[in-house]
């Protein structure tokens, strides 16, 4: 008999913690931004108003576009949540860790990616081809950054299973400080930045053309299906995040099943959630959008973190 | 009893393979013979003998699906022996393990490949020598298995020699096509370099087993001297690296594979090339057991060469074949990575990650014959159908080829180790085994190990790109041109063999099982018990028993994407109360209607990669304007792309020139007087006699 009410538990406070947190992610980065630029900025929970009117809306589709274009908007959003249930948020062993480990999630994201840059090309528009051009072209560059830097946490626990690494990192808070460590975090956080859209690698907010990656890819869609990929590319930063704070500050984590702890995991998370958030909006508010094969240079310099923090892992040790 | 009846059936299987094959070529030849078929009565034999021989071919291939997997499951080799001949041992053909996994491989492609060929061929009425092909096809497939059987190797060597020369003629098929015979000529000259190593690899070691037979090499490969057997490595490595395409012994594979008519470049790019692959696993791990570290790493680093390398002039192609044939070198790359990867851990002792990555690169064997075989069948409906293989011609083909352009589709996200397709489950396989290989003892294999993995998943990445380009720009968006515009969906037998290959891309990669079954016996018989068991898989959950919990199933994977495309859906229903949708034109920034030629090209697509790159790809541009009134009105705009091709270049070229000037200088001593030449065969002959007698004295 498995033990499977707290694992369902388990499960939907997941699901609903990254679904519903995810909007709140995006809003308080551009609510901080516009603070920072002295403005007002929008509510906090415009996010989720945005989502809805999206959802409500009517899609508009081109008719040169096939089954492919109105397929991805799903597959999208399937994989990434997939992603999402495969990585701790709160608690430090998700109800599926079995079903895959960090080389699953790389994976899986490149899923949602083919996907969607096939889609780019199936309007017919320039526009769309430019992002999947640019978007396959930096993620080419960002994946062996992202592979060695979680090979350089996966040694320190002997295993890519994510909720093992956080598991076991929880334990050894030590190794927080560990100089491979921080070096690994520091190639990481870039390659968060790139995969996620953010600037200095694209501008999330911008449709022009000599600058936009993402959006350009996602201009033809519309509605319920521009909604699903929003929320999509929200809980793919979520997640990220997410990576970054429980495998290398895995404070406060909740390791057993009882309701303080829990609660205490939540709040914990939350809080790194939004620090880290915080950065990444003094980030793009401080730093202006890097040309696009100046990009390469930046992740260069993630992937010589990753490479230097698996050398001073083998030469130091744990 | 029962194991006995257990052989017999595989003899007669194994018989039944040979002799379809055979008797299909020779009944392809018989009924098929002419190319002029205007006479009915000429045309229907000819049609009648399309399906005996193919038929054959299908008869020939099931059985080697229904051998191989039962000599898979049995403990002991399944030999045939050919009677008479005691000079060169004995000549027999063996079914190992290893032997069996190629020929399940070889045959699976079979089975699909012929299935496609009935109506592929039926083009080449009229038009071709229908008899010659299908001689060459059956005698093709025959070859392939001959090869991945033979027990002797003398046997391996005629029968190694007579796949190439069958290859030969295959690719210059077309040969009022200059470019074919080219292509022919680097082929037969490039594969008989490689056959004279493989030569000078099988003597040294006839030097240690005094006898010609597998068997007896088997039991004395790892008592010879250390530098025999490092010499015997790089033999094996050149002689079957240029049949497997490394990198950089590749330079015929982009020129042969296009050249080919398409079935046949399905064939050879899915199991042909892996011939090499075989030859090496068999010399490294039967024959020479473990060697020192240096073998792994020379084999990781061409290994990762090839696979980068592989990519990004498979990114530059717009020729649908030759990008196909580019990808091929990736993927002997990724599956090198896995053979080299065990040849180091076997190297080092450590036997369980050696097993985990010698199944990861057998398993990724078996997916590229798959996938790669689906690709290029898929290539092929295309190129039927609009009769180019430019992709910038084409576009917009998902609408009028809705089925084959599903199942490239999957062979595209198979290629692109996306989960949970089987392309990723092999390369998830090699991920782990080389992220495992932290344990080494040698501090720059530590770091090299995972620097691989990076470069693999660089590799993936790109691998994505370039498949994204190759779908979009072919099957997406606006057609281009007219062929396009025009072109229908291909026939029957066409959609089942693609069908067949999809459907084993989804098995294969939801239920791993299966093949770990066949291959962990394998690695285990090749690498010895102590090999252990590198994977387990239980319950759709594959696990690495040294990995503290490192886990995948492909399968929930699956269901959990099944049920969040679900849930998205009803989301999508409940929050509008119903699923809505309105379709317009695509908005062309202001102009009067969206025209295919204002979408991206593949040329345009893969620029940023180029430039990325630009050190390695070395690719140079021309543009040419035509101007007429005014710069701004521009009649006509050249462009053309070239990539450099560096090995050509800078590695070919010069031996090249070397031989023709060392020919060139050996030149002045052919005068055209008889009295001189005799005057050689006479001093040669007193050379050599001095020679005996030194020798013997």
């Amino acid at each position: 008999m498995i033990d499977w009410i707290p694992q369902l538990a388990l499960l939907l406070i997941q699901i609903a913690l990254v679904l519903l947190l995810a909007p709140l992610v995006s809003g308080f980065i551009a609510k901080t931004k516009a603070r920072l630029q002295l403005r007002r900025g929008p509510r906090l929970t415009q996010s989720y108003s945005d989502l809805l009117k999206l959802f409500r809306k009517e899609p508009v589709i081109s008719h040169h576009a096939s089954w492919l274009f109105r397929g991805t908007p799903y597959i999208v959003f399937a994989s990434t949540v997939t992603v999402a249930l495969l990585v701790p948020t709160a608690y430090s062993v998700v109800p599926f860790h079995w079903a895959g480990d960090a080389i699953t999630v790389i994976a899986l994201f490149a899923l949602g990616r083919f996907f969607l840059a096939l889609a780019g090309l199936d309007a017919g528009s320039a526009f769309g081809g430019l992002g999947s051009s640019r978007e396959m072209s930096i993620a080419s560059i960002v994946e062996p950054a992202m592979m060695l830097g979680i090979f350089a946490v996966a040694v320190t626990a002997g295993s890519t299973n994510l909720s093992v690494i956080v598991s076991t990192l929880s334990t050894t808070t030590a190794s927080m400080l560990h100089p491979s460590h921080i070096l690994a975090f520091a190639g990481l956080f870039i390659v968060t930045i790139a995969e996620t859209g953010r600037i200095p690698v694209d501008n999330p907010a911008t449709h022009l053309e000599l600058t936009m990656i993402h959006e350009a890819m996602v201009l033809e869609f519309s509605g319920r299906y521009l909604a699903l990929i929003e929320w999509a590319s929200q809980v793919k930063l979520l997640v990220f995040l997410a990576i970054l704070t429980n495998v290398f500050f895995p404070i406060g984590i909740a390791t057993d099943f009882t309701f303080l702890a829990l609660a205490q995991g939540i709040g914990a998370f939350c809080g790194k959630i939004l620090l880290l958030a915080l950065a990444i909006a003094v980030l793009e508010s401080t730093n202006a959008k890097l040309r696009l094969f100046r990009v390469p240079d930046l992740l260069m310099v993630a992937f010589t973190f990753s490479l230097l923090s698996l050398i001073l892992y083998f030469l130091i040790g744990s | 009893m029962e194991d006995l009846l257990t052989l017999e059936l595989g003899q007669f299987l194994l018989y039944l393979m040979f002799g379809s094959y055979a008797a299909g070529a020779a009944i392809g030849l018989l009924l098929a013979p002419r190319k002029n078929l205007s006479n009915a009565r000429v045309y229907s034999t000819a049609k009648l003998g399309r399906n005996l021989s193919l038929g054959l071919s299908l008869i020939g291939s099931l059985s080697g699906v229904i051998v191989s997997l039962l000599t898979l499951g049995a403990d002991m080799p399944l030999i045939v022996q050919i009677p008479g001949n005691p000079h060169w041992g004995k000549f027999a053909f063996e079914l190992d393990k290893l032997s069996s996994f190629f020929v399940m491989t070889i045959s699976l492609l079979g089975v699909a490949v012929s299935l496609y060929s009935f109506q592929y061929v039926s083009s080449m009425f009229q038009k071709r020598h229908l008899g010659v092909f299908l001689f060459l096809y059956n005698t093709f497939l025959l070859s392939m298995v001959g090869v991945s059987t033979a027990g002797n190797a003398i046997l391996f060597l005629i029968i190694w020699e007579g796949m190439s020369l069958t290859t030969y003629f295959l690719i210059t098929f077309e040969h009022e096509q200059a470019a074919s015979r080219r292509a022919g000529f680097l082929y037969i000259a490039m594969t008989h370099i490689g056959t004279a190593f493989l030569l000078i690899m099988f003597l040294l070691l006839f030097s240690g087993s005094g006898s010609f037979d597998f068997d007896s090499m088997r039991s004395s490969g790892s008592t010879l001297p250390e530098s025999i057997r490092s010499t015997i490595f790089l033999c094996a490595l050149v002689g079957f690296g240029i049949k497997a395409g490394i990198i950089p012994l590749h330079i015929w594979l982009p020129e042969a594979h296009p050249a080919a008519p398409t079935n046949i470049s399905a064939l050879m790019s899915g199991v042909m090339i892996k011939m090499g692959i075989y030859g090496m696993v068999r010399v490294f791990f039967d024959f020479l057991g473990p060697g020192p570290q240096w073998w792994g790493i020379v084999l990781i680093i061409v290994a990762v060469v090839s696979a980068v390398l592989g990519v990004l002039y498979a990114l530059m192609e717009h020729d649908l074949k030759r990008l196909l044939a580019f990808h091929s070198i990736e993927n002997i790359g990724i599956i090198m990575l896995g053979v080299g990867g065990a040849v180091l851990f076997n190297s080092v002792g450590n036997r369980p990650l050696a097993a985990l990555a010698l199944v990861a690169g057998l398993y990724h064997v078996l997916n590229h014959a798959i996938f790669k075989g689906l690709l290029f069948l898929g290539a092929g409906s295309v190129i039927h159908a609009t009769h180019t293989r430019n992709i910038e011609e084409l576009g917009g083909l998902i609408k009028k080829l809705p089925y084959t352009s599903l199942f490239f589709l999957i062979g595209a996200a198979s290629i692109s180790a996306l989960p949970p397709l089987n392309g990723f489950v092999s390369e998830w396989l090699t991920f782990q085994a080389l992220l495992f290989g932290f344990g080494t003892p040698n501090l720059a294999v530590k770091i090299a190990i995972p620097m691989a993995a990076a470069l693999l998943a660089l590799t993936g990445a790109l691998a994505a790109a370039c498949f994204v380009k190759a779908f979009g720009i072919t099957f997406l968006g606006l057609p281009r041109t007219l062929h396009a515009e025009r072109a229908q969906e291909a026939p029957h037998t066409m959609l089942v063999a693609m069908g067949i290959l999809a459907a084993g891309c989804v098995v294969f990669g939801l239920w791993p099982g299966f093949l770990l079954g066949i291959l962990m016996p394998l690695s285990g018989s090749l690498l010895g018990t102590s090999a252990s068991i590198p994977v387990v898989y239980s319950g759709s959950v594959l696990s690495l028993p040294f990995g503290a919990g490192t886990s995948m199933s492909t399968l929930t994977v699956a269901a959990l994407l099944l049920v969040l495309f679900g849930i998205a859906i009803f989301a999508g229903f409940v929050l509008k109360g119903r699923l809505v949708r309105r379709e317009a034109p695509t908005w062309a920034c202001g102009l009067e209607a969206i025209s295919p030629r204002l979408q991206y090209t593949a040329a345009g697509f893969s620029k940023p990669i180029r430039m990325i790159f630009s050190s390695v790809l070395r690719a140079t541009h021309e543009i040419e304007v035509s101007e007429d009134v005014s710069p701004y009105f521009q009649p006509r705009i050249r462009f053309e792309l070239r990539t450099e091709s560096v090995f050509e270049q800078y590695l070919y070229r010069p031996v090249l020139n070397f031989v023709l000037r060392g020919a060139r200088a050996i030149r002045q001593i052919q005068t055209g007087h008889i009295q001189s030449y005799l005057a050689y065969i006479f001093i040669a002959l007193i050379i050599l006699l001095w020679l005996t007698r030194w020798a013997t004295s």
